[in-house]
């Protein structure tokens, strides 16, 4: 049997590793076209701030752990995939046969339509080749405009801040972290960045770029003008699903697959973000475009080629993040269900704050600032659907209260 | 044969020896705050459960990180965090569905239980045998003896 893996993010690295333990005589190859060691595009901001080396993104450490494992890793790139000969076309050489496909192939950063963001001053932050240009042509106190300020937005400022930039941020919804907090947790992040001395602009967006003197004018759509030496954008992604052109397998949002993580096509199946998956909180297929469910999808996808058929309920979409200091967490249905019911405690002074979301008596989302201690019952409580049962009330009523209801009623452990 | 912290909840007395021991064994200070087991008081103080990582199965923590700075320790079967390869990220912090790995903002990393290499000081510390540390396959019963009990009483 012949597996082959196209990416080498967590979601093909993981994949890899799952199927070698369930078999040790299939011959595994990874196809992956960036020029590195495996590594972790969520390390790369760890990077830029100076944390870490550049093998510090490195998925797995020993630089023979895929040798041992006889994991073959091919530099190449897959440039289409023929269902019928159950082969890939790659750019350089002859194809390559599969037995079974994973295809793992992430997403890439996108620029908006504005003219004037092919200037070489503007800048992505998605892979290491980003990051190098980032790391050599942006220097300490240059005035940098970042645009977004969604999740990765977010992850990057904290970034960029620590490159000690003059920054400002421009973002078209009216609240930070649009798709993960809402808009009373928005302003408080809004808020803290601008007393750490970040500008954020939200409700408005960049309409024209010009490059004039080696510095950018930056237009905005309500009149202003911003001058600045490089722009990093951080509006959007998508998919790299390219190579499917001619393929028949169904695609929307992503690379549409079952709970097997298998694709409409035999033998094909997709993980990670290029997947668009079962969503644990409501079934529908989704794309989550995060780590947890990268590496979830990685072992499943690989339990299911190696013919183990053990059941998959869905990955919970769910982030974590830390802007500048202020940490904050989302959970699967954090915004509510019809008829459910909600409970927050602000601490606006304090910067903390949760809010919990109910469906009859269970736990479906959850949002946190400010929570750093045991804040993964909020996913254990959500993934485990567990009746609350008097402890709603409780809840309701006092919602920091979850570690106890969480302890009581999870654990068991009645006290 | 692994061996498993073993944690009896009706024999805490919520003295926090426990935490003291722990927090002064991995971070060098006296602090409950620091510690890896943490007891939560039920009913106003009157009852009380230590509680810290399993060591599960699933290594949820172990699989979501995204730079390998979660191991096993193969001696003790411990998910140990190495300091120095974490970035700080804390994806583990929301992948771990029983909340017991946590972040350490002085240090800009996470923190969990690692067994303290096979001598946990918490179970050293416990003056009433709430936390004791023995071979995982009587963890497994207890547990079991524990919920058949429940399940008949
Ligand atoms: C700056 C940044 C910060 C982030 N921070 C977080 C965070 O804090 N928390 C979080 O949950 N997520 C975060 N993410 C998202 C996270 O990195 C992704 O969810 C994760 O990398 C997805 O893994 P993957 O394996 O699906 O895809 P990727 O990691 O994108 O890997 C895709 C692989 O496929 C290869 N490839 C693509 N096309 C081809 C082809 N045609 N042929 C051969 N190879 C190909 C690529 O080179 C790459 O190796 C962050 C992302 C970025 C960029």
């Amino acid at each position: 049997m012949q597996h082959v893996i196209v990416g080498a993010g967590p979601a093909g690295v993981i994949a890899a590793e799952t199927l070698r333990k369930k078999s040790r005589n299939d011959s595994i190859i990874i196809v992956a076209k960036e020029p590195y060691p495996a590594y972790s595009r969520m390390a790369i901001p760890y990077l830029l701030a100076g944390d870490v080396e550049e093998n510090g993104t490195y998925l797995r450490i020993d630089a023979n752990h895929f040798d041992k494992l006889e994991i073959e890793i091919r530099l190449n790139t897959v440039n289409r995939i023929n269902t019928r000969e159950k082969t890939v076309t790659l750019e350089k050489g002859p194809d390559l046969h599969y037995d079974r496909l994973l295809l793992a192939t992430g997403s890439s950063a996108i620029r908006p339509p504005i003219s004037g963001m092919d200037s070489p001053r503007v800048h992505n932050c998605w892979t290491l080749d980003d990051a190098h240009r980032m790391l050599s042509e942006i220097r300490a106190r240059d005035r940098v405009v970042l645009l977004g300020a969604g999740f990765i937005g977010c992850i990057v400022l904290q970034a960029l801040v620590s490159m000690k930039l003059d920054l400002t941020v421009v973002e078209l919804a009216d609240h930070m972290l649009a798709r993960m907090m809402d808009h009373e947790g928005g302003k408080m992040i809004k808020q803290w960045c601008e007393n750490k001395g970040v500008t954020v602009r939200t409700g408005t967006e960049v309409i024209a770029v010009t490059e004039k003197s080696n510095q950018l004018e930056i237009e905005l759509a309500d009149g202003s003008t911003i001058t600045a030496d490089h722009i990093v954008c951080a509006a959007g992604v998508r998919p790299n699903i390219h190579m499917l052109e001619g393929s028949a397998i169904d695609v929307d949002a992503g690379i549409l697959v079952n709970n097997q993580l298998q694709t409409n096509v035999p033998d094909i199946f997709a993980a990670g973000d290029v997947a668009q998956g079962p969503d644990r909180s409501t079934g529908d297929q989704q794309v989550h475009a995060i780590q947890p469910t990268a590496s979830e999808h990685g072992r499943v996808a690989a339990f299911h080629m190696s013919g183990d058929a053990s059941p998959y309920g869905g990955s919970l979409s769910m982030n974590v993040l830390n802007t500048l200091g202020l940490i904050t967490s989302s959970f699967g249905l954090w915004d509510g269900v019809d008829g459910g019911d909600r409970t927050a405690v602000c601490d606006t002074a304090g910067n903390r704050y949760l809010r919990l979301e109910f469906q009859d008596d269970l736990l479906v989302g959850a949002l946190a600032i400010g929570l750093t201690q045991h804040v993964g019952v909020l996913r254990g409580l959500i993934q485990t659907k567990v009746r609350l049962g008097n402890w709603k009330k409780l809840l309701l009523d006092d919602p920091s209260l979850i570690m106890n209801a969480y302890l009581d009623r999870v654990q068991g452990t009645r006290a | 044969m692994h061996k498993s912290l073993l944690i009896d909840p009706a024999k805490c007395t919520s003295c926090l020896q426990c935490e003291l021991a722990c927090s002064f064994e991995n971070e060098g200070v006296f602090n409950p705050a620091k510690s890896r087991i943490k007891i939560f008081e039920f009913e106003h103080g009157r009852k009380a459960i230590p509680y810290t990582c399993t060591q599960c199965e699933e290594a949820w923590c172990l699989h979501a990180c995204p730079v390998e700075a979660i191991t096993i320790n193969e001696e003790t079967g411990a998910k140990e965090v190495n300091e120095s390869i974490c970035v700080g990220c804390k994806v583990c912090t929301i992948a771990c569905p029983f909340g017991t790995v946590n972040y350490n903002s002085d240090s800009g990393k996470v923190i969990k239980c690692d067994l303290c290499g096979g001598e946990p000081q918490c179970a050293e510390a416990c003056p009433t045998g709430a936390i004791v540390y023995v071979d995982s396959d009587w963890t497994g019963y207890l547990r079991m003896r524990d919920s058949a009990v429940e399940q008949h009483s």
